[in-house]
């Protein structure tokens, strides 16, 4: 088989290599749930009856999504290079992976619990009702491990869970995975790495 | 309910469509005789079953590991545990074993590290003073190495080592730009690094028209559409199909070998998964390639008068001597990468750059060796499979380096300034892992569990494995090893230093998935079970192709050497056959 040839049995023989980059980075809101079809090919049987059983059930209530959407924001917020964690559908992710990996659950929950007791006891309000100002004042209370008072390391504990399922979510999307520029999944001849890459780094005869 | 029997005897009823099982179908087939293989799970073709070039988002779990324990794009079906097939573990034992239950089996979804067994690995005794020698030599399996070599695609570079033979190879992949780091680093070290040995096309296969060349998305353990990769299924089985000699049954779980009232094997007996009946084929000879463990378990199941301690089993070795690989490792995050330039750097989903065994052993506690293969780059993002998601470090380590401002920050934080240290770290990994020798002995092994039966009540097994003094002498070589690695190259750690109460580090046997040795070959038919040529001592119509028949491993991983030994013994079958000795 030639390389032509090799292309067409994965169904990308009428496209050039450039087109073929282009093409593997649509639909433009992949990444997002496009719909709520399971995936068949290639699947065993069991885990095409376990993903649609996920998605027929709701693990958060829409109180908890709406703090995981503030939440999530406030980890990867909008800025020149990309949109939002809410942009990237990350909740939803998150909706989706804590019904897949159990062991996130009450984490989560109880995490969300937290910060909420935290507000009301400070501002009579949820935590998703604060003010940004107020928001923002608690994260910075959890989110820097090594300064974090030793009656916050719940709420470290939290934030640390959250902000790498956010991560995790952001960083898969359609979205993220442009913002970080990565270039591959895509066929092509690996020639290895650009001399001038191998020259800023000293490598050139190793 | 009923068994179900065939009047029909096949010439060859071979069981798995692995490595060893696809390659005795592959020759037998080609032979023109006709051969019924017998595989536990689907059948699953590459061309169509891949999840190749698939984006993390379109998973559900963005290529978690929910179902499959190395990713939601991994192909294999099955992993270190199935629902309905336990197995126990005796003593404290915490053997873990990957099984895949598929056509092509394993070779779905492996590294494609494809090296050859050494001469001094043939004569482990008498080379290095531990284990037993092979009843065979590297001369004697060199041809069929060749042959595979050929038939198959191997790139390598040719080394001229000892104990490292090289091959007929196809041109090796470049390095990667963080795997170049720790050929540096080794380098200075005084460990020679080689290309890597794998068995993907970076160039077309002379004479193979039914299979594509590598196009470089580094991701073999998806298997490969083009058949650009090696899997039993994309490269044997499927092509022994269009001979019309070979049928497959899929689904199909083996119960027992069946023997006549002589002692020899006589057929197969099997439950079919489809409707849970038991059914019965008759074969003329039987070749065993299930897998290390489960031809283990189908031999010391196919109990009878003639063979009360099981089949092929007078000696007592069926199950011992199982052995793995030992593993260690080391990664880092290299800073003078951070904010690294973007460019494909895919690959090959196999090994680009390996430091084969460096050491004296005379000068140090433990026998034997541990090799290097060293892995980094700029990779897709995703969760799951062997690494997860890339960037959960980074909350952790932007504490410990200066930002684009070179003023220092306390770690984690939140907001634009994170979503920016997330991108600086991308593709800033680098690391090796350092797989080692086990010496096979007769205290580790597998056994039938007198008390536990799977769904379809077959007896499963037992484990009992520890690691010796050699062992764990070996992982804090590795320890010191990665230690001096990741210094050398200026990295920070992202593996924390392991003392003796982890074992300095020693992954639990079974997580290297190389195990091999429990239907071991050797001259004297009271201490193995097999003779050189892989045919029982007991039932000398009953050969075995898969790693279970290993004499001793070495730290090379096995995959090539079931491939060699396979064609090997399934050459000398159908010698035998010709002059009708079976």
């Amino acid at each position: 088989m030639n390389r032509r040839e090799s292309l067409k049995a994965i169904g990308l023989g009428t496209l050039t290599a450039g087109a073929v980059i282009t093409s593997c980075h649509t639909p433009e809101d992949a990444g997002q749930k496009v719909d709520a079809t399971v995936p068949t090919t290639g699947r065993e049987d069991f885990e095409i009856a376990r993903d649609k059983k996920l998605l027929s059930e709701k693990f958060f209530d829409d109180h908890e999504m709406a703090t995981i959407a503030v939440l999530s924001d406030l980890i990867i917020p909008k800025d020149a290079r990309s949109g939002s964690a809410t942009d990237a559908k990350v909740p939803d992710f998150i909706e989706f992976i804590v019904k897949d990996e159990p062991v996130h659950q009450l984490p989560v929950r109880g995490g969300l619990r937290w910060l909420d007791l935290q507000c009301l006891n400070r501002h009579d309000k949820a935590f998703s009702e604060c003010t940004p100002q107020q928001q923002i004042a608690l994260l910075d209370e959890i989110a820097y491990p090594s300064l974090a008072k030793p009656v916050m390391q719940q709420g470290v504990a939290f934030f640390n869970k959250i902000r790498e399922l956010v991560a995790i979510g952001f960083f898969t999307s359609k979205m993220g995975i442009d913002d970080l520029g990565y270039k591959g999944n895509a066929p092509g001849k690996w020639e290895g790495v650009p001399e001038a890459v191998l020259k800023k780094y000293g490598l050139e005869n190793v | 309910m009923q068994i179900k029997k065939t009047s029909e005897t096949y010439d060859v009823v071979i069981i798995g469509s692995g490595a060893g099982g696809g390659m005795a179908g592959y020759v037998l087939a080609n032979a023109g005789i006709k051969v019924l293989m017998l595989e536990a799970g689907p059948f699953f073709d590459p061309a169509k079953d891949s999840q190749q070039l698939k984006w993390p988002y379109e998973s559900l779990r963005r290529g978690g590991n929910a179902t499959r324990p190395m990713g939601d794009f991994d192909a294999s079906y099955g992993g270190w545990e199935i629902d309905g097939e336990p197995y126990t573990q005796k003593d404290g034992s915490e053997f873990q074993w990957f099984r895949a239950k598929m056509l092509g089996g394993r070779t779905n979804h492996w590294g494609r590290i494809s090296l050859r067994m050494g001469p001094k690995d043939f004569k482990c005794k008498t080379s290095y003073g531990v284990g037993d020698d092979w009843p065979i030599t590297y001369d004697e399996v060199k041809p069929y190495y060749d042959k595979v070599d050929r038939l198959i695609g191997v790139y390598g570079s040719m080394e001229g080592l000892e104990n490292d033979p090289d091959g007929i190879f196809l041109p090796p992949p470049k390095p990667r730009l963080n795997e170049l780091f720790v050929k540096k680093a080794a380098t200075g070290l005084g460990i020679k690094v080689i290309a890597g040995r794998g068995s993907v096309l970076t160039q077309a296969l002379p004479g193979n028209k039914d299979r594509g060349a590598c196009f470089f998305c580094g991701q073999c353990n998806r298997s490969c559409k083009i058949y650009g990769d090696f899997s039993a299924s994309s490269c044997l089985v499927i092509p022994a199909l269009k001979t019309g000699n070979l049928k497959v049954l899929t689904n199909a779980m083996v119960r027992e070998i069946l023997t006549d009232d002589e002692g020899l094997a006589s057929g197969v007996s099997y439950v079919d998964k489809n409707d849970m009946q038991e059914y019965q084929v008759n074969a003329k000879t039987v070749i065993l390639a299930a897998s290390t463990c489960e031809s283990a378990r189908i031999l010391l199941n196919s109990k009878s008068a003639r063979h009360p301690n099981g089949l092929a089993n007078s000696s007592d070795v069926v199950g011992k001597y199982l052995h793995d690989s030992t593993q260690g490792a080391g990664v880092a995050i290299l800073p003078q990468l951070l904010d690294r330039e973007r460019f494909n750097e895919d690959g090959v989903g196999s090994l680009h750059l390996y430091a084969p065994w460096w050491l004296d052993n005379k000068k140090l506690d433990f026998p034997r060796g541990y090799h290097l293969e060293i892995f980094g780059g700029m990779m897709m993002p995703g969760y799951g499979g062997y690494f997860g998601f890339e960037g959960v470090t980074t909350p952790y380590l932007n504490g410990y380096l200066p930002g684009r401002d070179g003023k220092m920050k306390p770690g984690g934080g939140y907001g634009a300034g994170l979503k920016d240290d997330y991108r600086r770290f991308y593709g800033t990994m680098a690391g090796f892992g350092c797989h080692g020798t086990s010496t096979a002995r007769a205290d580790n092994y597998c056994e039938i569990d007198p008390a536990v039966v799977d769904k379809y009540g077959i007896p499963v097994l037992r484990f009992r494995y520890k690691w010796n003094t050699d062992e764990i002498n070996q992982a804090k070589h590795m320890q010191q090893t990665a230690q001096a690695i990741v210094k050398e190259m200026g990295g920070i750690p992202l593996l924390p230093p392991a003392g003796p109460e982890t074992n300095y580090g020693l992954d639990k046997p079974g997580k290297g998935i190389h195990e091999v040795g429990t239907v071991r070959m050797g001259d004297d038919p009271k201490k193995s079970a097999l003779n050189k040529w892989g045919q029982a001592h007991d039932c000398k119509n009953l050969f075995v192709t898969d790693g279970s028949v290993f004499t001793q491993q070495s730290e090379k991983n096995p995959t090539w050497t079931i491939l060699a030994l396979a064609m090997r013994t399934t050459e000398y079958l159908m010698a035998q056959r010709k002059k009708q000795n079976v």
